[in-house]
């Protein structure tokens, strides 16, 4: 799933924008310089020395392919963070290097300014860093309770041999998990589903509960790939509600093609093209910046 | 709702009926199931133990109450039933197929027919329990292999492992005795339990009724124990690492830990019904675990219903039983006695094919599925009159 090919990115052109309802926040977020800014004001670039996550200088070749070349991230505590580009632009990898899938043939990532050798994915959990896949990736023959049961799989306490004698030290880690599971599902608004198998629920729901896992785990760090995906523009506005509530509790990394959403909820934006960074900073900055018009902003600007 | 989250451990197979439609206000037997269920202890443990004994009640009934050939079915059958639980969490739960059980079993019992040696030997229990380890030992090699193989190659490699064990025993033939196999002592029955069975039903306990308890009673505490397994955190791991391993390794499981754990519970358990194998059949051959016994395992599981307990239960129990009654029916119907045996294998690849053209998800699932379409029609009318 996560070589696949990113979601095709709705190209910027007429096509789509006159599909779009008129005064839709898509177009309107991009060209408008007095969108929504953040609340805590324009927040200072972290670096990497005192980011609770970073990337520095990476460098990821397939092949005679440059996917990334000399990419830097730096995510501030409690900072909604997106990475936006162009479709092909090196977002999904950058996300696999953080996640330890992909391997950098340059460059560290740092966690709290200590550079991490030897990221697995499998290590990601206990590090306090949860992710969210494209699509919803649920396992599809455990119920949503289970399921969010199995994010929350850190957090256990009892081992192998107590789960095969069933001893009360098991049962009491099966409704802490449980304990913990409810609580992330009803907090999405999900709990009425505990007992249901993934597959049955509307797409929308199962994106929730697929957030609700990565919730369960309790990080500190939130990697959310492509979320807004197939979701409606009221729930994609929830969405952005409920991402701004959770940067008490943690930081969020956020890649994403809705634009309204990018600019409506993040501090920073890293933007991409051809695997290099071509901006970074506040949403307004962004917003203006010449070298992202020109990356793909432009271009809508020209045909519409 | 609140019952439907209250209920923690409950095994798989009985949570999805009630998974699928999640109302547990239903009327009539939905109502009465939750009564039940509430009157059950809430530990796992206790729930679990219960069950088991009243199923050891059940299982003392038939063996005393059927005839000594009978009771000679039931020990054939619990070995495979041992078998196929064991092969059910592995292929079912956590999605590594295996077409090497029989090889696994060979092991148990070769390793039974080593240590037993009658009088004076190491205890029976001990026996079984050195075999199951011996052979937990041999499932976590190949298992450290499979875990990163999938499909069709996962197969393949399991199928060497079928033909090459076999194939040891000819080779080492002076201490496995070769083709002719190993002779597996017969297990003497204790005072003790001779008097227990005489006590509750005055009645004699042959060798073969005691080697019918033996595997019941191993079938039963292998029962117990994957049923916990499955009811708690490692069955669900298992599950997941089945369904999405990316999500999975995402949630901080390590996906070739817990593939390796499943294949090592799952060949002990192999370990266990080739040391009931042994005991029951009083020799270990070459012969009995060809590929053919991997895959009437396979298929036993598969037409119980994959990932069920019952269903591996329900499965060896057709494994074991069919032949003989369709040979019967067939003598009953005017055959003579070879065109009577040749008719067994017949109806049982029959029964197989209508399995998987009519309801590929077993027996169990196909109950489920009858049973969840009932609830819901029952559940139909009953929401329009209140609503």
């Amino acid at each position: 799933m996560l070589g696949a090919a990113p979601k095709v990115w709705a190209p910027p052109g007429i096509g789509v924008t006159a599909a779009r309802a008129p005064g839709d926040a898509h177009v309107s977020a991009l060209t408008s310089s007095n969108g929504p800014t953040s609340p805590n004001g324009p927040p200072a670039q972290p670096d990497l020395s005192t980011a609770v996550f970073a990337a520095s200088g990476i460098g990821v070749r397939f092949g005679g392919l440059v996917a990334l070349d000399d990419v830097s991230l730096a995510v501030g505590t409690g900072q909604v963070h997106g990475v936006i580009g162009p479709n092909g632009a090196g977002k999904t990898t950058l996300f696999n290097v953080c996640c330890g899938f992909v391997r950098p043939d340059a460059g560290t990532v740092l966690r709290h300014g200590k550079p991490v050798r030897n990221l697995r994915p499998h290590r990601l959990a206990g590090m306090g860093i949860a992710r969210t896949l494209q699509g919803v990736g649920l396992f599809a023959g455990l119920t949503v309770a289970e399921n969010v049961m199995v994010g929350a799989d850190r957090h256990r306490r009892a081992g192998f041999a107590a789960t095969l004698f069933a001893l009360a030290r098991s049962d009491r880690d099966e409704r802490a998990l449980r304990g913990r599971a409810m609580a992330a599902l009803s907090e999405l608004g999900a709990d009425g589903y505990a007992d249901r198998l993934p597959d049955s629920l509307p797409y929308p729901v199962q994106k929730r509960v697929a957030l609700a896992r990565a919730l369960a785990a309790e990080p500190d760090l939130l990697l959310l790939d492509e979320p807004a995906s197939g979701l409606s523009n009221d729930e994609m506005t929830e969405l952005g509600e409920l991402i701004r509530t959770l940067t008490d509790r943690m930081s969020v990394v956020l890649v994403e093609h809705h634009m309204d959403l990018v600019m409506s909820v993040c501090d920073r934006i890293t933007v991409l093209d051809f695997g290099k960074v071509v901006a970074d900073g506040t949403p307004d900055e962004v917003r203006d910046d010449p070298a992202v018009i020109d990356a793909y902003l432009g271009e809508e600007a020209t045909h519409s | 709702m609140a019952q439907q989250i209250d209920r923690t451990g409950t095994p798989a197979a009985e949570r999805a009926p009630a998974a699928a439609a999640p109302s547990a206000a239903a009327p009539g037997p939905g109502r009465r199931f939750a009564a039940l269920r509430r009157r059950m202890p809430r530990s796992t443990f206790g729930r679990h133990a219960l069950i088991t004994l009243a199923a050891l009640v059940a299982v003392v009934l038939v063996l005393e109450l059927t005839s000594p050939f009978r009771n000679s079915q039931f020990a054939t059958m619990s070995y495979y039933a041992i078998a196929a639980a064991g092969l059910t969490v592995l292929t079912g739960l956590n999605g590594q197929i295996s077409l090497g059980h029989g090889a696994l079993m060979a092991v148990g019992a070769y390793t039974t027919g080593l240590l037993l040696t009658g009088d004076g030997g190491l205890p029976l229990p001990v026996v079984m329990l050195v075999a199951a380890a011996v052979t937990a030992l041999v499932g976590a090699v190949v298992g450290a292999a499979a875990a990163r193989l999938h499909g069709p190659y996962l197969a393949g490699a399991t199928l060497a492992l079928a033909v090459a064990v076999p194939g040891l025993a000819i080779y080492f033939d002076t201490a496995l005795g070769g083709e002719q196999g190993l002779p597996v002592a017969s297990p003497h029955v204790p005072s003790w339990f001779a008097d227990a069975v005489y006590f509750l039903s005055a009645n004699e306990t042959p060798t073969a009724k005691y080697l019918a308890y033996v595997g019941w009673g191993t079938l039963l505490l292998v029962l117990l124990l994957l049923a916990n397994l499955m009811a708690a955190r490692t069955g669900r791991v298992w599950r997941a690492v089945r369904d999405d391993e990316v999500a999975a390794e995402l949630a901080g499981i390590r996906l070739g830990r817990v593939r390796v754990l499943a294949f090592v519970v799952s060949a002990a358990c192999a370990g266990l019904a080739g040391a009931v194998l042994g005991i029951v059949v009083r020799l270990a051959a070459p012969s009995g675990f060809t590929i053919v016994l991997s895959l009437g395992l396979l298929t036993a599981v598969v037409v119980g219903g994959l990932g069920s307990l019952v269903g591996a239960l329900l499965g060896s129990a057709l494994l074991v039983f069919l032949p003989p009654a369709v040979t019967n029916i067939g003598i009953g119907a005017g055959l003579d006695g070879t065109q009577a045996a040749q008719l067994a294998p017949f109806v049982y690849g029959v029964v197989l094919v209508l399995v998987m053209l009519l309801a590929p998800s077993g027996a169990v699932g196909v109950t489920k599925k009858l049973w969840n379409r009932s609830r819901k029609n029952r559940r139909g009318p009953s929401t329009r009159r209140t609503g």
